[in-house]
């Protein structure tokens, strides 16, 4: 890892949005609510290191990846990119760094305008930023597509989107990323929508990508594909990281009750692998109301009293590795000693 | 043995579209024994959708269908819909793809789930509500919250009333497509844990259509491997695993990450045939990597491999010695 700042910080981020009250509420006086999208996230992303940032839907994952290539604008909180405040930046100011954030969307067969060709597609942000696409373009397109993986590139770059197939689409509008030689990638859920047999492809991809240098954020609902293809995992729960730490560690070694209990239930391959899923009541709640103290004491297997009003922060559990629990790491008992209340355990005594 | 509840006997689709004709199933058979729970899995495009809708009857009317769907013997598919709708929602009921999603906003969860009993003759009246209660309990929602409206369910509540509604007529056999797919794992564990409980309590027959080959693995003791309209490999899901008898489903497995697995996920190179033309040979072929003499050109039967365990692969009809030991197409 090079020394000097990180390629992305983002420090305490916040972003809510805020809800209409109606007309009814607006007369009535109700107060005003707002969904609490991101309720203090940081993390870091170095240059030549893949984030993944996991987490179910609502969680805020997806509020990061837009907060960050700012689409969305946060509440509070900074995000720096290459040591420079990018936070408050006007669009004037933002666009030459668009350059070197790009983002990469989930559903390939929604994100290419389907009245393009490859080349056009690829072309267009060349065009924005003003390169002569005749000239230098041309090179750039060509090895663009040979990096996407695309190659021969010249078989691809006068195809429509519908005579691709999906892998090939979204290896498209990766082409069409990394044309302007971007430092960091944001990709958000970018294997999601592709069959199981060609997503393998796309990953290596954007493994090899972060090998020659690139910083990838790779946003994901998957905790085996994080475990397979990311250098470290963040777990995200109603808008707050709760641990954060090498993917080895974080898939071998959970912390946080809620990372432990999400890995306990993702299914394995091998119908002999007999796990013992940690079955979590109910849903995450909804973001308008986040409960006072931990926010996931209401649904904590280990749940103590204290948990309802301290608020617990990320600290260290293990080597550069963090959780959000007043009960793991300092000088508690490891938490394995404690025996997790699941609803198997329950229906076994009920049955006894 | 016991007797089979569900036989599909080579069943072939053919969908009439005006670019011509595409042939989506291609001779599909497989059994389903009362309270099994099958996985059907592959890629999108397989086929596998197709197949239980013609199951249940529900082709759509540009739909040619040929082969035998029996049950409990009897041909359900001989007169098309004289034959079938006696049986569909009573005996045979599916949880379609998006059915959470899928609920009428503007009606009460149990006004909904009651119509098809009402539709079917089955229950009237409070004796329908009555039973709309008892389906909400046994999908695990609490029996009072049936006068509520879609909007008021979580997904993965809105998920298990569209299973009750399923369940509505009190069917053998529940055909699920996709039941997980657009859940949180979370959510999807619960789904799961509900699916095979129910299979337990009530000895339905689960027949489980997904992608998502670790789900299969983990609820279903047997599943066929769907590849181009035709069933690659059928048997025990461990068998699948350990000792799969067709490359696509040693290489689907492989490309399949497993969160504690060390291998490189590799992907499969190339696509699926297209259906609206003939294949010739073996539909795996271009993207097999075990391809030899016979597989460009000869079409593989379906044979059996081991017990209750068939495969449609040259490799299993040439002599082990000649491949270097038996299962040499194993997942190893």
């Amino acid at each position: 890892m090079s020394s000097g700042p990180p390629l992305l910080e983002v420090e305490n981020l916040v972003t809510h949005y805020r809800l209409g009250r109606g007309f009814l509420g607006t007369i009535t006086r109700k107060p005003e609510s707002s969904v609490h999208a991101l309720d203090g996230v940081s993390f870091t992303v170095h240059s030549g290191e893949l984030l993944a940032l996991v987490g179910e839907s609502g969680c805020g994952k997806t509020t990061t990846a837009q907060t960050i290539v700012r689409m969305i604008e946060p509440n509070s909180g900074r995000i720096l990119f290459k040591g420079k405040d990018i936070t408050r930046l006007s669009a004037g100011e933002m666009r030459p760094l668009r350059r070197e954030i790009q983002l990469v969307y989930q559903d390939p067969y929604e994100s290419l305008d389907p009245r393009f060709r490859v080349r056009d597609t690829i072309e267009e942000p060349l065009a924005i930023h003003g390169v002569d696409v005749a000239g230098d373009g041309r090179q750039q397109i060509l090895s663009a597509l040979e990096r996407a993986g695309l190659s021969p590139p010249e078989l691809y770059i006068d195809r429509y989107p519908h005579e691709l197939s999906g892998g090939q689409r979204q290896r498209v509008a990766i082409a069409a990323s990394l044309v302007l030689n971007p430092a960091l990638l944001v990709a958000d859920e970018p294997v999601s929508m592709l069959d199981v047999s060609v997503r393998a492809g796309i990953l290596d991809l954007l493994a090899g990508l972060r090998r020659s240098g690139l910083g990838i954020l790779m946003i994901t609902h998957d905790l085996s594909t994080a475990a397979h293809y990311a250098d470290r995992i963040a777990v995200m729960y109603l808008g707050r990281i709760v641990e954060l730490g090498p993917a080895v560690d974080v898939v071998r070694n959970p912390q946080h009750p809620y990372t432990r209990a999400l890995i306990s239930v993702v299914p394995s391959r091998d119908p002999l692998a007999r796990a013992r899923p940690q079955l979590l009541e109910g849903e995450t709640p909804n973001p308008t109301d986040i409960p006072p103290g931990c926010r996931f004491a209401p649904r904590c297997p280990m749940v103590e009293e204290r948990c309802k009003s301290i608020d617990p922060e990320l600290r260290p559990v293990g080597e550069a590795h963090e959780a959000a629990c007043i009960l793991v790491g300092g000088s508690q008992r490891p938490i394995a000693e404690r025996a997790p209340r699941t609803r198997r355990d329950e229906t076994e005594k009920r049955g006894a | 043995m016991s007797e089979a509840i569900l036989q599909v006997e080579d069943l072939h689709i053919w969908f009439d579209l005006d670019e011509g004709e595409l042939h989506a199933v291609q001779g599909v058979s497989f059994e389903l024994e009362p309270g099994e729970r099958m996985g059907l899995v592959g890629e999108s495009g397989c086929g596998k959708t197709t197949t239980i809708l013609a199951v249940m009857g529900l082709l759509p009317a540009n739909a040619s269908v040929a082969g035998r769907v029996l049950f409990n013997g009897e041909d359900i598919l001989e007169e098309g819909e004289n034959t079938v709708a006696p049986h569909r929602w009573k005996d045979i009921a599916m949880v379609f793809q998006g059915a959470m999603n899928a609920f009428n906003p503007v009606k009460r969860i149990g006004d909904q789930i009651a119509e098809p009993m009402e539709l079917h003759g089955t229950a009237r009246g409070r004796q329908a509500k009555g039973r709309v209660g008892d389906l909400l309990e046994l999908v695990g929602i609490p029996g009072s919250r049936a006068d509520r409206y879609p909007h008021e369910f979580s997904g993965g509540m809105r998920q298990r009333a569209a299973i009750a509604m399923a369940l509505a007529c009190g069917p053998k056999i529940l055909l699920a497509d996709e039941p997980t797919t657009a859940l949180d794992v979370m959510v999807q564990a619960q789904i799961l844990e509900l699916l095979v409980g129910l299979t337990e309590e009530l000895g339905l027959a689960l027949v489980f259509v997904t992608h998502d080959l670790p789900v299969v693995a983990q609820t279903c003791g047997r599943a066929a491997v769907m590849y181009a309209g035709r069933i690659a490999e059928e048997g025990a899901t461990a068998d699948l695993y350990h000792d799969a008898r067709h490359p696509y489903t040693r290489l689907l497995f492989a490309a399949t990450p497993d969160l504690h697995g060390k291998e490189k996920i590799i992907s499969i190179p190339g696509s699926p045939p297209r259906l609206d033309r003939v294949i010739t040979g073996c539909p795996f072929q271009p993207r097999c990597d075990r391809a030899f003499a016979p597989c460009p050109t000869v079409t593989p039967r379906t044979v059996s491999v081991a017990e209750r365990h068939v495969a449609a692969c040259h490799l299993n009809e040439v002599p082990a010695e000649r491949l270097g030991g038996a299962g040499a197409t194993g997942a190893r």
